[in-house]
């Protein structure tokens, strides 16, 4: 459109380039352990998680507290799929880990829909039950699903998710997400969360926009279960409880419903973190939940509130509003 | 059919607890429009309350209800005046992320003093087994029963004839009319959360009981589900939270003795889906209509 949009979007794609760099280079020349990397590549799954989480909670403005249920579906779909139909075919790894990811994705998405279509009929603290439930029945269900070991858990699933394709990843769901936070879908769920029965009266059908958002939501966090997949080659449904949704909430919170880059740098924080405090870990979710009883009596927004970081803006070189940049990754 | 009279009175068993336990989420949320989290970790705390007075003191059953039930009473009013008081204006959303701040907390800080492992409970109600026209009943599910449904009585006594529970049903009709008719509404309230942590802290002594083993994570199951017995039977309404109580209860218990045990809690889940599709308000809910 104009040469300052163009040189944001340059100068973003540089600092993206340039995190990677860094940590790919490191990990190369054996400058950083095998275990800061794996933290690294956790950052980047807690980030997918939560960006597309904000996508309901932030930016829709629904409780969801049933991700780690969606989650649970891209993971276990994914690993099905890479392990009983891509594995024998023998194609390269990033390939197959896209397209598992994907089919974890679409049937993520396709769950989204079905459990924001109660939404209709409720809002707030109800919607929010629903979800906790989808999320425990989908949980359950993997508990009885024999084919994928049941309780025990699956495992035989291939490693595929290096540092280079969890990053990646994880920067296109970010950047799709942010991009359409400020597309004209991005504005019509932002009214619904601002006041429903403004935004129908306005026009807006608020039950097309609402399933939408959650399938997109469900679908990134489909992809986001696939990447944990097959980087862990074992998941069991314990790893997908009620707690685990609560946790990712938190994250959100914490940095900031409706804010992207609140999410990215609470999602780096809380991960690296207890890594960081390991001696201390028996106090960890004691600080996390004081943290955010506090937060919501000083600071209900959240660190970031609605805020975006903007590189551009930082460096000074676009005047108006520009495209955020994204720092994650560099937390190890 | 004598087992199917059997399940139906455990299932009376567990709906009595779950009753207990819904009765705590449901007059919160009618006086504070809050889903308070924290119960079942409430619940909890009463269990490990009733585990230091039975297994360090060796006190009688009485003593060890009492003693449980008044000081999770005494933790119920500092949740509220510590956490949720400074919210009193805030977002809903924000009161909903504290409550669920405060039960990972109560979770942790239990998990801190007593340890993640399992704690057996010490029997503190007779162990017999009565035998009634050739059923089986084994005591304790005869006292749970009784003391749950005498609470019962006791609170719609309370609250249909006192001055406070007048109070208490007035404050959650209309908190600003309340205040013009010289209620004081944050007595009410903390008195709301009071008998509501005292119950579920009963709910909590007779599930370990029930169950044997006490846990830092043994509130978050059986809350979830008193929280669906609660919308189920109309959230805000006493009678509505007893009869969802029984409800879940029954339905759980049979569920795991004709179909499945593993996907008992599924269906439970599927239920409240159904409900909240159905009819958002509950079985006994007032239908409210948004004003815009």
């Amino acid at each position: 459109m104009n040469s300052n949009l163009k040189k944001t979007y340059i100068i973003n794609l540089a600092a993206v380039v340039l995190i990677w760099a860094v940590i790919f280079f490191a990990q190369q020349f054996n400058l950083i352990s095998n275990y800061s990397v794996g933290i690294v590549i956790n950052c980047c799954i807690m980030i997918i998680m939560a960006t597309s989480l904000n996508i309901v909670a932030g930016f829709l403005g629904e409780m969801a507290l049933g991700h780690a249920g969606l989650m649970a579906i891209g993971a276990y779909v994914s690993a099905m799929v890479s392990v009983w139909y891509l594995s024998p075919l023998g194609w390269p790894g990033p390939i197959v880990l896209i397209i598992s990811c994907l089919a974890g994705g679409i049937v993520a998405a396709v769950m989204g829909a079905i459990i924001s279509l109660p939404s209709m009929r409720l809002r707030g603290d109800y919607l929010g039950i629903v979800t906790i439930g989808f999320a425990e029945i989908i949980r359950i269900f993997f508990i009885n699903f024999e084919p994928t070991g049941g309780a025990a858990g699956f495992s035989g699933i291939q490693r595929l998710s290096t540092f280079t394709m969890a990053f990646w990843i994880m920067v296109v769901v970010v950047t799709l997400t942010y991009t359409m936070g400020i597309s004209r879908f991005g504005r019509a769920i932002m009214s619904i969360r601002e006041d429903e029965i403004a935004a129908e009266a306005s026009g807006i059908p608020t039950t097309k926009y609402k399933v939408l958002a959650f399938a997109l939501s469900s679908f990134f966090a489909g992809i986001g279960g696939g990447v944990y997949a097959h980087y862990q080659t074992f998941i069991d449904p314990k790893k997908f409880q009620f707690m685990y949704s609560i946790e990712m909430f938190t994250i959100v919170v914490l940095g900031g419903l409706g804010s992207i880059t609140g999410s990215t740098l609470s999602a780096i924080v809380l991960t690296v973190l207890p890594e960081v405090l390991r001696q201390f870990s028996e106090y960890r979710l004691l600080v996390y939940s004081l943290a955010l009883i506090i937060m919501m009596i000083f600071r209900p927004q959240g660190i970031f509130g609605r805020y975006e970081f903007s590189l551009a803006k930082f460096l000074g070189v676009g005047k108006d509003k520009t495209k955020k940049t994204k720092k994650e990754g560099a937390g190890s | 059919m004598i087992v199917f009279i059997q399940q139906v009175i455990n299932g009376l068993n567990a709906g009595s607890i779950y009753a207990l336990v819904a009765i705590g989420y449901t007059m919160v949320y009618g006086i504070l429009k809050l889903i308070n989290f924290a119960h079942g970790e409430i619940m909890m705390f009463g269990a490990y309350f009733a585990f230091i007075a039975a297994s360090y003191f060796g006190w009688p059953a009485w003593l060890v209800i009492l003693f449980s039930v008044v000081l999770t009473a005494c933790l119920g009013f500092l949740i509220e005046f510590i956490a949720y008081r400074p919210l009193r204006n805030a977002p809903r959303l924000s009161m909903l992320i504290t409550a669920i701040g405060m039960s990972m907390f109560l979770q942790n800080l239990a998990q801190l003093i007593f340890g993640a492992d399992p704690i057996i409970m010490p029997k503190i109600f007779p162990t017999d087994t009565l035998s009634i026209l050739g059923i089986d009943v084994s005591a304790v599910t005869i006292i749970t029963i009784v003391l749950s449904v005498i609470m019962m009585i006791l609170l719609q006594l309370f609250i249909k004839n006192t001055k406070q529970g007048r109070a208490m049903r007035a404050v959650s009709e209309n908190q600003d009319a309340a205040v013009l008719m010289g209620i004081d509404v944050n007595k009410t309230i903390s008195l709301t959360f009071i008998i509501g942590s005292a119950l579920g802290a009963l709910g909590g002594i007779l599930y370990s009981t029930a169950y044997i083993t006490i846990t830092p994570t043994l509130g978050t199951m059986p809350g979830l589900k008193a929280f669906i017995a609660a919308v189920l039977g109309g959230i805000g309404s006493i009678p509505g939270a007893m009869l969802g109580g029984f409800i879940i209860g029954m339905i759980e218990t049979l569920t795991k003795a004709y179909i499945s045990t593993t996907w008992a809690d599924a269906i439970v889940f599927l239920i409240l889906i159904i409900v909240l599709v159905v009819k958002p308000t509950g079985i006994l809910g007032k239908n409210v209509k948004e004003k815009v």
